[in-house]
């Protein structure tokens, strides 16, 4: 057989929020000629349950989670190729910003990241410890009072200063928004892709985006040990192209292809202090390690602990 | 398990004894051993991978201490109300006429067929920020105790009915024609009986709440040293990549409950001595 097109077809093995996106691309993907009729079966759960899933042998060809270090997880067992983020995307599939989604029309006033330190201000976000996802929302937080020229004493401070206020910590982003909609807090730290799609739901919710705030970026990659190379690269390739991206960019992500980014750029302004973990916090491995480490900034922060112990590093 | 206490005098059966007995016993050890023993083992195992330090460090950790801690307390807690409220319900299903008994019978069982996240959410729509009923317990430990409470529910139920219905009234009969008032005879003679299988019915509770997990997904705040219980500092650390601090706790949480489930078998043994 030259063409794609076996029975084995492609197994997605995705994180919970694209999961409008991708019954919309999938659809889209059987329908053009190259993989006519290719089965695609899918599975949805938190990015870092479906990492080690695939890391323990569950099946996948093509892997889109939420954060890269649950590739790069993968990337140490063999699992993925080591080379997976040298695409012309970087191997990212969509992006997004961390926001402020806020009860309907903002009752509290919530502008900016100071906003959540206020007395009158409950907070939601989900566990940092317990939710990958959640360490985007550690990484803005942190990252926003770094790029307001704040020194790492006055970010960590900040940080400690906003969980202070923290008064539910689900243990996933899904289950975060459902406690929000539900009634609790004020204010709900989330990414623009979720607060757009609740809105989209018809959910009372509005949102802000701070001014400085930490660029999301959701890796895709194949699997090195997919059934159907040719088939699960084909579907990485047509996620990348423009009508896949148009249906991200619709249902709430900011597109890593720059002309479909151009044509919504009125629904995604882009923030004047927008970051990237890798620009910012010195990479993935290293803010992991500083924070979520045994001995780490948010478990020096959960247990009320100094959070300069002794060392002026 | 339930029945024990009032079984104990009906005559053995023998059955199986001589021929069937070797074959039955190895069924059943290595049924038991795929399922549960080699798994068991296997966990133990990954909480030692560090040595006895890494798992003494693992659940002496602050954050895990008061994660063990609280779900203790909490187990507690729902264990005592289950033993009243269990003893009241199984008691008006087996003494008292009413109609619609036999619906409520079977509504006991609900609770484990229930997909425990479902059960959450039903009560952080009724009990939550938002609730029709103005009760707001979602986030506190409150609500915590509330969520266990609807999961272990069928287990004291479940154990006390059968002894109740076996219950001879004779003897209850024969304490109130000598002159024993209905409390006299509820202390003295039923309350002894009934005590075996409630105990029984409290250890299977108290052990369920101590590993509950999904019903609690939407309802605890989750936030450590506060009303994070032991199931979801295991999540966390295994979310954080952490396995053998997770098996640690995971070991230090069968342990407890398996004391308690010994210690409570053993007083069940010995009140069902001196009830009689």
């Amino acid at each position: 057989m030259g063409c794609i097109g076996g029975d084995d077809g492609v197994t997605l093995l995705a994180y919970t929020t694209p999961r409008e996106v991708y019954e919309e691309v999938i659809p889209a993907f059987r329908d053009t000629p190259a993989a006519a009729g290719v089965p695609v079966r899918q599975s949805y759960g938190p990015s870092g349950d479906q990492s080690r899933a695939a890391e323990n042998g569950l099946q996948a060809d093509v892997l889109a989670l939420a954060l890269a270090p649950d590739i790069d997880r993968l990337v140490d067992d063999g699992i993925v190729a080591a080379d997976w983020d040298q695409g012309p995307t970087d191997g990212f599939v969509s992006t997004s910003v961390v926001v402020l989604a806020v009860r309907e029309g903002n009752p509290k006033d919530i502008r900016d990241w100071d906003d959540l330190l206020r007395d009158d201000v409950e907070v939601v976000t989900p566990n940092p410890l317990s939710s990958g996802g959640a360490q985007w929302n550690v990484a803005a937080i942190y990252g926003a009072e770094l790029v307001r020229g704040g020194s790492h004493e006055d970010a960590l401070s900040h940080l400690a200063a906003v969980f202070d206020n923290v008064v539910v910590q689900p243990k996933g982003s899904r289950e975060a928004l459902q406690v929000f909609s539900a009634g609790k807090g004020d204010v709900l730290v989330a990414y623009e892709s979720e607060a757009v799609i609740a809105r989209q739901k018809g959910e009372a919710v509005d949102y802000v985006v701070p001014d400085q705030t930490v660029l999301i970026q959701h890796p895709i990659a194949v699997s090195a040990e997919a059934a159907d190379p040719l088939a699960a690269r084909a579907f990485v390739d047509y996620a990348l192209s423009e009508p896949a991206q148009e249906v991200f960019a619709r249902k709430g992500y900011r597109s890593v292809l720059p002309e479909v980014a151009a044509r919504h750029a009125g629904a995604y302004p882009v923030p004047p202090g927008l970051f990237t973990v890798d620009g910012t916090l010195g990479g993935w491995e290293r803010f992991r390690a500083d924070f979520f480490g045994p001995d780490g900034h948010m478990n020096r922060i959960f247990g009320g602990q100094e959070l300069f112990p002794g060392d002026d590093r | 398990m339930s029945a024990r206490g009032m079984g104990a005098d009906r005559p053995r059966i023998t059955f199986g004894r001589r021929a069937g007995a070797p074959i039955g016993v190895g069924v059943a050890v290595l049924y038991m051993s795929l399922i549960v023993l080699i798994p068991l083992a296997a966990l133990t195992g990954g909480a030692f991978e560090g040595g006895w330090s890494g798992f003494w460090d693992a659940i002496t950790n602050h954050q895990a201490l008061s994660a063990v801690w609280l779900t203790i307390k909490l187990s507690a807690i729902v264990m005592l109300i289950n033993a009243v409220m269990g003893t009241v319900i199984a008691w008006v299903l087996v003494r008292d006429r009413f109609p619609g008994r036999g619906i409520v019978n079977s509504l006991i069982d609900l609770p484990f067929a229930l997909p425990t996240i479902v059960a959450g959410l039903t009560l952080l729509a009724l009990y939550g920020p938002r609730g029709p009923i103005g009760i707001n317990v979602a986030f506190t430990q409150a609500g915590i105790v509330l969520a266990l409470l609807l999961v272990t529910m069928p287990f004291v139920v479940r154990s006390v009915q059968p002894v109740l219905l076996e219950m001879d009234r004779d003897m209850e009969q024969a304490a109130a024609s000598l002159g024993a008032g209905p409390l006299t005879v509820f202390t003295r003679v039923i309350f002894p009986n009934l005590l075996p299988a409630i105990i029984g019915g409290c250890g299977l509770a108290f052990s369920r709440a101590l590993g509950e997990f999904g019903s609690l997904v939407l309802i605890t705040g989750n936030i450590p040293f506060q009303d994070q219980v032991a199931s979801f500092y295991i999540y966390s650390q295994i979310e954080s990549d952490n396995r053998t601090g997770a098996a640690a706790v995971s070991v230090l949480l069968l342990v407890l409950s398996l004391s308690a489930l010994l210690a409570l078998s053993a007083l069940e043994r010995f009140t069902s001595r001196h009830a009689r």
